[in-house]
C-alpha cells in the first residue's frame, strides 16, 4: 500500500449495542459498559444460545424517512444513520463535490437476515404472492452500499466485500487504494449486520461456535481459560476516508488518523499441514505500513473466544511482537462479535484509542489461557500514548485480515 | 361488499410502503398524485400487490396516479369481480436489472 | 497507478458451467450457434408463480467428480464455482502444485450467494413457515456455510491451494465484472501472482423467483420459454432467471508467455460506477454506466474506434435496454451504430451476479475465436433500442477489442475492456 500515507480519516460513525453513535459508544466502551444481555428482540430460551449484543433503542423513523422502513432490513437502517454521523462528523457534503469521485465500500457477511425471514415466512407460509417488491434487494449484500450511495449521491467507484469478520478491513483497504489510484477523493467505508433474530440465531448453531453459556458477563471470555465461544452482535461502523490533499484543500477539520497498511491472507484446507495464515498477514499489514513490529502500540483482536481460535492468535501474535510484546485489547467482549460490523467498529475504535491517547479493555476476560503470553488490557483502560494500532479480523473458515491505523502526524 | 374507503387505502399504504415524508395521508390526498405523495413504482408494486391480497381485486401499478383513481378503479374491480391479467404482462417501469 | 506502466493481466484459464450445456467448449458452441437454453424451470414446481421461466444448467456433480458429502453440503453456486475452477486452472496448464499458495488470490462474485440453501433451509426448520421461533434441532450441520456465502472462495481457494488474498465480492448483477477488476487490481497491486477469480449463482429457488414476481422484473412469457429472453427486441417484457458460473485463471502476462501459457485475452481496463438513483431502477440517460464505460476505456488506452465488440448487459426489461443503448451512445456518439452489440442472455438467461463473469467468457473467446456471438430471439425492432444487435446470427470478423458491461440493482454500473493480448515481441 506504497499510497496509502496520502489517506486521512475523517469521519466516523457507529451504533453498537452498547451505544448510539462515535462519542456515546465510546464513553461506555471506555468505562466498560457492555451492551451484551440476554436476547430481548425474541424469546430465546428455546435455543441453546440466549444471550447476544443487541441493539435496541434505534429509533430509525427518528432518522429516517419513513418511506424507507418497509424496505430496509435493521441492518440496512443502522448504515444509512451512521453514514449520515460519518459525514456530519467528517463535514463533506456529497452534495458539493464531484459526486463520481465519491465511493462507498462496504462488508457484509450474512445481509437483510431478518427482512429475509420475514419474506421466507410469507412465502411458505401463504404463497409467492404475499412476498414484497423490497425483498429483491433488501437481504441481499449488496444493499448497504446502494442505498448509502443513493441517500448521499455518491457515484464513484464502489463496492462490497463478503468476508465474514474480515470483509470490512478488505473494504477499508481498497478504499484506500482507490485513493492512492485517484479513482476516487473520498469513500465511506465499513460494515454492519443485525442477524440477531431467530432464523439468523438458528442459521449459526451448527456452526459451533456461539456461547451457550447463558450469564451476559460470562458468554464471551477470549483468551480467557474459560472461553466458551462467542457471542452474535448487531451493528458496526462506517469511516470517511479521504485523499489527504484534496481533506486538505476543502478544509476538513479533524483528522481521526490514516490507514497505513493492509494484508490479508488465507488458511490452507485443514490438515494439509502447512502453516496457518494470520501471522502472514500481520506481517504484510506491516511491512505495508513500513512498520517494524516494536512500532505498534496495540493491538485489537480478532478474540474468538473460541479456545482453539484465541490459541492460533495469541500464537501468531507472538511469532510477530514476541510473547506479552505489545498491548492486546477485544473491546468487542462489549458488543459481540458483528460480522461485517465488528472490523469496522475496531478499526473506529482503534482511531478513537489514538485520539484520546487510551486503549480501551477488554471486559469478562480475568483468567488468562494456557499459551503464549499476551499483555492483555483487562478491567480497565490503559492511558497511553497510541501512534499506530494494529486490527486484526478472521474471517470463518480461513479469512485473515489485517490493517494498521496511524495518527496523522506519525 | 361496501365501498373501500380511502382510510383502509391509506392503512395498506402505510403497512406496506411507508408513511408518507411530503404529506399527511390523513389528510385531502384524494388527488394528489403517488408521485408527489413520494411514492415510486415498487412502493406502487407493493400497494398493488397488497390491494390484491386484501380485497382481492387487481389495479394495475401504472393506472394508479392518485389515490382517488385508485379507489374508483380498485372499487370498480371489487364490484365486477374482474381479473384484469393483463397488467401481468408489462414489467414494471422502473425497474431494471 | 504509480508511475511505471501498470502490469499486463492476462486471462489464461477458462471454465464455465452455463445453461445449455457444460464447459466451456458447450458454451461457446450453444452461443455461437445462436440457440437458446432458456425453458420451464424443472428445479422446483413453478406452478404458483408468475414467471415459470429459468436458464438451468444441466449440472451432474457425480459426474463432476464431487463426493457424497460435497453434494449433500455444498450450495448449487459453492458447487458450479469449484468446477469451472478445476476447468480454468486445467485449461490454463498449471496444475494446484503449480501454484505458490501465498501468491495465488481468490476473488469469486456472487449476487445472492447460497440462497437456494438458505431457502429450502428455512421451509425445514420452520415447518413451512409455520413459525417464527424456527426449530434449531432441524437444523443440517453445514447452514452456517449458507449464512455467509464466505463458503464460496474458501471452497475455490481450498480447490486451488489458494493462500493469498481470498475474497467473496457482492455488488448484485455486476458482480461478475466487479470481482475479476478486483482480481486484475491483485495482480496489478503485486499482491498476487496468480488470481482464480470469477463468478457464480444458483438463484433458481422458490424465494428469488418470488421477489422478482413481485417487481414483474421477469418475463411471464411462459408459453414460449425459449423465446422470452428478448433483449433489444420491441416486445421484451423483463428477464429470464439463469444460473452459472464461470471462472479463470488470471495472470501477469510476462509471467504466462515465461512458462510458455496461452493467454486468451487482456483485462485492459475495468471500472465502476454507481447511479445513486434508485435500488432498481435506471435514469434514461445512461450517464453512470457511460462513465465506468469511458473510464474503463481510457484505463485501457482504447477508444470507440478500436472497439470491434459490446458484449452488452442486455437483459431484456424494457428499462435496461433503452438506458444501456443509451450510455454506449453517450459513449462512443455515432461510433456506437457500427460496432456491433451482443446480449448472450438471450440464449443462456440473466444468472444475477454471474452472468458478468460469463459474458466476459464470451468476450474473450470472441477475442479468441473471431466470432461474436449474437442477440437470440431478435425479431421487432424497438425504436428506442436502434444499433446493431447482431440479431440472431454469430457473425466472423477480428476481435481485438471488447467492451463488456453490467447494470444492478442497488445502482451499480460496471464496465470491462478486453484486449486481444499482444504478440510476443
Amino acid at each position: 500500500m506504497s499510497t496509502a500515507t496520502a489517506n486521512v480519516v475523517t469521519g466516523l460513525g457507529v451504533v453498537a449495542p452498547n451505544g448510539l453513535g462515535t462519542e456515546e459508544y465510546w464513553a461506555a466502551t471506555l468505562a466498560g459498559e457492555s451492551g451484551i444481555d440476554v436476547i430481548k428482540r425474541f424469546d430465546p430460551h428455546g435455543y441453546p444460545v440466549t444471550v447476544a449484543g443487541e441493539v435496541l433503542d434505534f429509533d430509525a423513523a427518528a432518522h429516517l424517512p419513513k418511506r424507507l422502513l418497509p424496505q430496509t432490513d435493521r441492518m440496512t437502517q443502522h448504515a444509512l444513520v451512521a453514514a449520515d454521523w460519518a459525514l456530519a462528523d467528517a463535514g463533506l457534503r456529497p452534495d458539493a463535490t464531484d459526486a463520481f469521485r465519491l465511493g462507498v465500500l462496504t462488508a457484509s457477511a450474512s445481509g437483510g437476515f431478518e427482512f429475509g425471514q420475514r419474506e421466507l415466512e410469507k412465502l411458505w407460509g401463504t404463497g409467492p404472492a404475499k412476498v414484497s417488491a423490497y425483498q429483491s434487494f433488501a437481504w441481499f449484500y449488496a444493499v448497504n452500499t446502494g442505498q448509502i450511495s443513493i441517500r448521499n449521491g455518491m457515484k464513484g467507484h464502489s463496492s462490497v466485500f463478503v468476508g465474514e469478520q474480515a470483509g470490512a478491513l478488505d473494504a477499508a483497504a481498497h478504499a484506500v487504494r482507490l485513493l492512492g489510484q485517484d479513482t476516487i477523493d473520498a469513500a465511506l467505508t465499513g460494515g454492519f449486520e443485525a442477524s440477531v433474530c431467530p432464523w439468523g440465531l438458528v442459521a449459526q448453531l451448527p456452526g459451533g461456535l456461539l456461547s451457550e453459556v447463558p450469564e451476559p458477563h460470562r458468554a464471551y471470555l477470549p483468551f480467557d481459560r474459560r472461553a466458551c465461544g462467542y457471542v452474535p452482535g448487531e451493528g458496526g461502523a462506517v469511516l470517511v476516508v479521504e485523499k489527504e490533499d484534496t481533506a486538505s484543500a476543502r478544509g476538513a477539520g479533524r483528522v481521526y488518523g490514516r490507514i497505513a497498511g493492509h494484508a490479508s491472507t488465507f488458511d490452507p484446507r485443514p490438515g494439509s499441514g502447512r502453516p496457518p495464515g494470520l501471522a502472514r498477514a500481520v506481517r504484510g499489514a506491516l511491512d505495508a505500513a513500513g512498520l517494524e513490529p516494536g512500532a505498534i502500540d496495540v493491538v485489537f483482536a480478532d478474540a474468538a473466544g473460541v479456545p482453539a481460535l484465541d490459541r492460533a492468535e495469541a500464537e501468531a501474535l507472538a511469532e510477530v511482537f514476541g510473547p506479552g510484546g505489545v498491548p492486546v485489547t477485544a473491546p468487542k467482549t462489549m458488543t459481540g462479535r458483528l460480522y461485517a460490523g465488528g472490523a469496522a467498529l475496531d478499526t473506529a475504535t482503534a482511531l478513537l484509542s489514538i485520539r484520546d491517547s487510551v486503549v480501551p479493555p477488554t471486559v469478562g476476560t480475568t483468567e488468562p489461557a494456557t499459551g503464549p503470553a499476551l499483555d492483555l488490557v483487562l478491567g480497565s483502560p490503559r492511558e497511553m500514548p497510541v501512534r499506530s494500532a494494529l486490527v486484526i479480523a478472521r474471517g470463518a473458515g480461513g479469512f485473515n485480515s489485517a490493517l494498521v491505523v496511524q495518527r496523522h502526524d506519525a | 361488499m361496501s365501498e373501500i374507503t380511502l382510510d383502509r387505502l391509506v392503512t395498506v399504504i402505510r403497512e406496506c410502503a411507508g408513511d408518507s415524508d411530503e404529506f399527511d395521508l390523513d389528510g385531502d390526498i384524494l388527488d394528489v398524485t403517488f408521485e408527489e405523495l413520494g411514492y415510486d413504482s415498487l412502493a406502487l408494486l407493493e400497494i398493488s400487490a397488497r390491494l390484491q391480497e386484501e380485497f382481492g381485486a387487481t389495479v394495475s401499478e401504472t393506472e394508479m396516479e392518485t389515490p382517488r383513481i385508485t379507489l374508483r378503479l380498485l372499487n370498480e374491480a371489487v364490484r365486477s369481480d374482474a381479473d384484469r391479467t393483463d397488467a401481468d404482462r408489462t414489467d414494471s417501469s422502473e425497474v431494471a436489472a | 497507478m504509480t508511475g511505471s506502466a501498470p502490469k499486463s493481466v492476462v486471462v489464461t484459464g477458462i471454465g464455465v458451467r452455463a445453461p445449455g450445456g457444460v464447459g466451456k467448449r458447450a458454451f461457446w458452441e450453444l452461443l455461437t450457434a445462436g440457440r437458446t437454453a432458456t425453458r420451464t424451470i424443472s428445479l422446483f414446481d413453478p406452478t404458483p408463480f408468475r414467471s415459470r421461466i429459468a436458464g438451468e444448467v444441466d449440472f451432474d456433480p457425480v459426474a463432476e467428480g464431487f463426493s457424497a458429502e460435497q453434494i449433500a453440503t455444498y450450495d448449487r453456486a459453492t458447487q458450479f464455482a469449484v468446477a469451472c475452477a478445476r476447468e480454468a486452472l486445467a485449461d490454463s496448464g498449471l496444475a494446484a502444485g503449480d501454484l505458490d499458495p501465498e501468491r495465488t488470490g481468490v476473488s469469486i462474485g456472487t449476487a445472492v450467494g447460497c440462497s437456494t440453501s438458505l431457502d429450502r433451509e428455512y421451509e425445514r426448520v420452520s415447518r413451512g413457515g409455520a413459525e417464527w421461533l424456527v426449530d434449531h434441532t432441524l437444523a443440517v450441520p453445514q447452514l452456517f456455510d449458507y449464512f455467509t456465502p464466505t463458503s464460496i472462495s474458501r471452497e475455490v481457494a481450498w480447490e486451488v491451494g489458494a493462500e493469498g488474498p481470498v475474497t467473496v465480492v457482492s455488488t448484485g448483477c455486476t458482480s461478475g465484472l466487479d470481482a475479476v477488476g478486483y482480481g486484475t487490481e491483485l495482480i496489478r497491486d503485486g499482491r498476487a501472482d496468480v488470481v482464480v477469480c470469477g463468478a457464480t449463482d444458483a438463484p433458481v429457488s422458490p424465494i428469488t423467483v418470488a421477489c422478482f414476481d413481485a417487481i414483474k422484473a421477469t418475463s411471464a412469457n411462459n408459453d414460449d420459454p425459449a423465446g422470452a429472453s428478448r433483449p433489444f427486441d420491441r416486445d421484451r417484457d423483463g428477464f429470464v432467471l439463469a444460473e452459472g458460473a464461470a471462472v479463470f485463471v488470471l495472470e501477469e502476462a510476462a509471467a504466462a508467455r515465461r512458462r510458455g501459457a496461452h493467454a486468451y485475452a487482456e483485462i485492459s481496463g475495468f471500472a465502476t460506477r454507481s447511479n445513486a438513483y434508485h435500488m432498481t431502477g435506471l435514469r434514461p440517460d445512461g450517464r453512470e454506466m457511460s462513465e465506468a464505460i469511458d473510464a474503463a476505456m481510457r484505463q485501457a488506452r482504447r477508444t470507440g474506434g478500436d472497439l470491434h465488440y459490446i458484449n452488452a448487459h442486455g437483459s431484456g426489461t424494457r428499462q435496461n435496454d433503452r438506458h444501456e443503448t443509451a450510455a454506449f451512445k453517450r459513449s462512443f456518439g455515432q461510433r456506437a451504430y457500427e460496432v456491433p452489440v451482443s446480449s448472450i442472455k438471450s440464449m443462456i438467461g440473466h444468472s444475477l451476479g454471474a452472468i458478468g463473469s460469463l459474458e466476459l467468457a464470451a468476450s474473450a473467446l470472441a477475442i479468441e475465436h473471431g466470432v461474436i456471438p449474437p442477440t437470440a430471439n431478435y425479431a421487432e425492432p424497438d425504436p428506442e433500442c436502434d444499433l446493431d444487435y447482431v440479431p440472431n446470427v454469430a457473425r466472423e470478423r477480428r476481435v481485438d477489442t471488447v467492451l463488456s458491461v453490467g447494470s444492478g440493482f442497488g445502482g451499480f454500473q460496471s464496465a470491462a475492456v478486453l484486449t486481444k493480448p499482444a504478440e510476443v515481441a
